[in-house]
């Protein structure tokens, strides 16, 4: 019987020629992540291995990206954990304030994962690195210490739903409108245990800024992963970035899958998740008049470069509405220094906005942004439950970078397509 | 394995920053997570949980972050098993992994009410309201995953050899 791309992955990380849904097996792996929050418990259940050496020091990476720069002691004790481990253990990839990025935007960028790997990280939005072929998947604290100590982890090998991407994105929309669409289909957990696996005529016409949002948010959707098929924007993303050679799985004519979802990109709309879950999404033609006091452009789901140009493109020569708060984060150093040079901080600051370093914080209602009893905010992150960014009566729309930025012009939730020529 | 307590019932989509809001997850002390768990959900959870009560609840249970520190709360808080119609993936590995016992039964799920008096044993698959009388069947475990439970969790598994 045929395999999807998951399928394939996973049998070759297993030693086994062929592997069907359903099945459990204990699969090797490429990479093993963690960050400041997880890792602390991580390293706690790794010292009851009684091991005094990770699998492979090259193979385990830990990003400080929640609560850094750190917001209080507590954050700061649970970094020194992950520091002190990662020194000890002479770990290769231990990204630290200065060169630490959030850890999906990072990740990729450092040419740390490559199509046809298998990656587990501690953080629900590993799912992320699908963008370019790889099977990657959240997990928690005790999988990552089991998976530093013995390069393993089990799985029980997911069916699949496909997506089937035709047509073209229109101008200010993104892959974070057809993520919304998606999962406003699916609801938040319509591909609970599945693979969701992207690919058609489609696909060539989204950006790698566009594939990363999506794979990202599969989660969001109750996925086990999601993943795109390899093309040459693909293979050209991994050998920009120095990645290891990818190893290429196309899934089978006659692989299985127990849903297809037909996505006619060109039919697309900006789209909005109202509170307070991710399938709540609503094109404009049904969301009214929503005045808003803060809006949010970063996180791992678009916090990368095209993400910050396509916001600064309209908040060019304008001025944020007057009241509403706006908090820029790029993902990575790399992506601060690439707005720098290209002129974008000048225009977030012109325009009335503040930018951060990298940091999560915001977007699980860590720090750096916090709502209010009653607040609305607008932003580009990826969860929007109750209490998610603050209060708990305070409310989360999720959108695209250009929604978030033509939120801002007006303090109302505003389409891109309202405040630019379509 | 047999589990009996009292009810406490929520319905779908629970997430993980209800169970545990992430401007606590600055610790990883259990104790310190049971003292918010499931404060932005039910703000009397806290004061009225007491040990081996069982959460019911809808489907997609533990949705959204990875934290394991929303299972350890739930565990660290005194409950002794979690009912739902489903459970959300990462949630329902890191419960296995750290030995909180859940389990799927959507009619279970669906007909338990609150304060309901329940015993559930895992290995035969019986969960018995004992308030309204009702009997409900559940799958067990592959048996991979009831070798890791019966190690005591994956990191026993793994040091006692059951797991390489």
């Amino acid at each position: 019987m045929g395999m999807t791309m998951t399928q394939k992955i996973l049998a070759a990380h297993s030693g086994l020629d062929s592997v069907q849904a359903g099945e459990l097996i204990l699969a090797s792996l490429d990479l093993v992540l963690g960050n400041d929050i997880t890792s602390p418990v991580a390293i706690r259940e790794f010292a009851r291995l009684g091991k005094d050496s990770v699998f492979d020091r090259d193979k385990v990476t830990m990003v400080m990206d929640h609560f850094v720069p750190n917001k209080d002691i507590k954050a700061a004790e649970q970094c020194k954990v992950c520091r002190g481990f990662c020194t000890d253990m002479d770990i290769t990839h231990f990204y630290d304030v200065g060169d630490m990025g959030i850890e999906h935007a990072l990740l990729p960028e450092k040419g740390l994962v490559t199509a046809g790997d298998l990656v587990i990280g501690a953080d629900s939005h590993t799912c992320t690195y699908g963008a370019f072929g790889a099977f990657s998947t959240g997990v928690g604290s005790t999988d990552m210490a089991c998976g530093m100590a013995i390069g393993k982890a089990w799985f029980r090998v997911p069916s699949a739903m496909r997506i089937e991407l035709t047509g073209a994105l229109r101008p200010y929309v993104s892959g974070k409108d057809v993520i919304l669409h998606i999962i406003g289909k699916t609801g938040v957990d319509g591909a609970l245990y599945r693979s969701m696996e992207f690919g058609g005529a489609g696909l060539s016409s989204l950006t790698m800024a566009d594939r990363f949002t999506i794979a990202n948010m599969a989660i969001e959707a109750g996925a086990k992963n999601g993943i795109f098929e390899v093309d040459d924007l693909t293979l050209e993303y991994i050998r920009s970035h120095n990645a290891a050679e990818p190893r290429i799985y196309a899934p089978d004519p006659d692989a299985q899958y127990d849903e297809v979802l037909h996505i006619d990109l060109s039919q697309t709309e900006p789209t909005v998740a109202f509170p307070h879950l991710p399938e709540n999404a609503r094109t404009f033609d049904n969301i009214g008049d929503i005045k808003i006091d803060q809006v949010v452009i970063g996180s791992c789901t678009n916090g990368r470069l095209e993400d910050l140009q396509a916001a600064a493109e309209i908040l060019r020569g304008r001025h944020v509405a007057k009241g509403v708060r706006v908090i820029v984060i790029p993902a990575t150093q790399r992506v601060y220094l690439e707005a720098m040079e290209l002129g974008l901080l000048k225009i977030f600051i012109e325009s009335g906005a503040v930018v951060s370093t990298p940091t999560c914080g915001p977007c699980l209602g860590g720090y750096m942004g916090i709502l209010a009893d009653g607040e609305r905010a607008v932003t580009t992150t990826n969860r929007n439950f109750v209490g998610r960014m603050g209060h708990t009566g305070s409310e989360v729309y999720l959108a695209s970078p250009a929604t978030a930025a033509a939120s801002a012009l007006t303090g109302r939730i505003t389409s891109p397509w309202e405040v630019m020529e379509k | 394995m047999k589990y009996t307590g009292s009810v406490i019932k929520y319905g779908d989509n629970v997430d993980t920053d209800v169970i545990i809001p992430a401007r606590y997850l600055n610790t990883s002390v259990p104790s310190e997570l049971a003292a918010h768990c499931m404060e932005d959900l039910d703000k009397s959870f806290v004061s009225r949980v007491k040990s081996g009560d069982i959460i019911v609840a809808g489907q997609n249970f533990g949705c959204g972050s990875s934290r394991e520190h929303a299972p350890i709360a739930i565990k660290a808080s005194g409950v002794s098993l979690v009912i739902a119609k489903s459970f959300a993936r990462i949630f329902y590995r890191n419960a296995i992994n750290i030995g909180l016992a859940i389990v799927e039964c959507p009619e279970a799920a669906a007909e338990i009410g609150e304060g309901d008096e329940v015993e559930a044993d895992l290995d035969s698959g019986i969960i018995r309201d004992l308030t309204t009388g009702k009997e409900y069947a559940t799958a067990p475990f592959p048996e991979f995953v009831q070798k890791i439970i019966e190690n005591g969790g994956l990191i026993a598994s793994i040091a006692s050899g059951a797991v390489k």
